[in-house]
């Protein structure tokens, strides 16, 4: 019988597009690229609350109020969904948590900068979702089952925090003239950190070659941002306002607009913690996992009361 | 470290009734109510199903993908477990 080592079972999988699930044997750094990857992923979900909730309180009105409330607690939601999915690949809640809590895991660079004024609300709804959701289309086709599962329960309810942004945008663009200075504000402000998103330029992405030869990615960050710019510019031209790009050009041979690449050195500057919000974000985690402590002790001490009361009964 | 979320709980929703529980994800939790509440909040924001089964993770018993090809095998050669391996008169038409 001819010998197959798991290897050439795991390449075959993956030459077949079928997915990898939980039990299957994968190499040990496919293992960690995942690890890495989904909790990143996980971390920016809950991290991505804190910048939104900030204007919970503040919402204009009660329908934009309830909507925002109904967004973030999907981005919970998504954190969650993600958590569940890397511990299949056996690592624990707690070591995960912990690795955002004490800054040894990153998460999303977008998440560093400021929500200033309502048009941010609309802004992150608008740009960063519809980058999130540009990049989570791809990863619905990711080669491991549960992260692939958990996108496109993802995506399906992204659509509607999208939609959201891009109404408030049209309020605010069509509203008064300082409406709409302040929704092209908030523009000029999210565009490169949104772009930024999806990660370094091509030639200079040290996870990227992994990720795409094991289906975990199926399109490099480059492919990603220029489907995004050109996929926003007619969305920014509809609402009058102005892509704060000079260089920003309809190039008719690549079928795309040429544009200006963001600030590499502000995106390295903020994934190694020097954002203008980062200590701000990671002391809010903290303070929110700390003050819920007596939450999980209390649950904890009533399951185990309800045990007993049932064991006696 | 101690795992202070609880123990992992695997979710199966019925979308209406009448249909089958298909698994949708997990969760942790401290107890089989809170994880059908837990459940209920975390997967059915949106009318996803009307009815949910929790099941502890570690109470699922599960084949072992190494197992795939004889653990299945003794299924794989009885053709006749399928209706086209018989042979039926035309004049009879669909059965």
């Amino acid at each position: 019988m001819e010998n197959i080592s798991f290897e050439d079972v795991f390449e075959g999988k993956l030459a077949k597009n079928e997915m990898i699930e939980p039990k299957d044997w994968m190499p040990e750094n496919y293992r960690k690229h995942l690890i890495r990857q989904i909790s990143q992923h996980a971390h920016s979900e809950i991290i991505g609350m804190l910048p939104e909730g900030n204007w919970i309180t503040r919402a204009p009105s009660l329908r934009a109020k309830v909507v925002l409330l109904a967004k973030v607690q999907d981005e919970g939601g998504h954190g969650l969904y993600l958590y569940t999915a890397a511990e299949t690949l056996g690592v624990s809640r707690d070591e995960l948590l912990n690795n955002l809590h004490t800054g040894k895991a990153k998460y999303s660079s977008i998440f560093n900068y400021p929500t200033l004024t309502w048009a941010d609300i609309g802004a992150v709804g608008w740009l960063v979702d519809g980058a999130a959701i540009m990049n989570q289309v791809m990863l619905q086709r990711s080669s491991y089952g549960p992260y692939s599962r958990a996108m496109v329960r993802i995506c399906k309810e992204e659509s509607f925090h999208q939609r959201q942004g891009y109404e408030i945008m049209t309020h605010l663009a069509f509203g008064t003239k300082d409406q709409k200075e302040m929704a092209q504000d908030a523009l000029n402000r999210w565009w490169y950190p949104t772009m930024m998103m999806f990660g370094p330029p091509d030639s200079e992405s040290p996870n990227s070659e992994n990720a795409m030869k094991w289906r975990i990615k199926r399109e490099t960050n480059d492919q990603l941002r220029q489907r995004f710019v050109d996929q926003t510019v007619k969305q920014v031209e509809y609402l009058g306002l102005i892509v704060p790009d000079e260089n920003l050009k309809w190039n008719e041979a690549k079928n795309g607009y040429d544009f200006t690449e963001p600030n590499w050195v502000e995106f390295k500057n903020i994934i190694s913690g020097n954002g203008p919000c980062n200590k701000e974000r990671l002391a809010a985690r903290n303070k929110a996992h700390d003050d819920g402590k007596w939450v999980r002790e209390a649950a904890q001490a009533f399951a185990k009361k309800r045990s007993e009361i049932y064991a006696a009964a | 470290m101690s795992d202070n979320q609880g123990p992992v709980w695997e979710v199966f929703l019925q979308k209406k009734a009448g249909q089958p529980f298909v698994h949708c994800g997990s969760l942790h939790a401290f107890d089989k109510e809170m994880a059908l509440e837990n459940a209920r909040d975390l997967y059915t924001r949106r009318g996803e199903g009307c009815s949910i089964w929790v099941v502890p993770s570690n109470a699922i018993v599960a084949s072992s993908p190494e197992d795939f090809g004889p653990f299945f095998e003794p299924s794989n050669d009885k053709v006749y477990r399928h209706p086209t391996f018989y042979q039926i008169p035309d004049a009879i038409g669909h059965m």
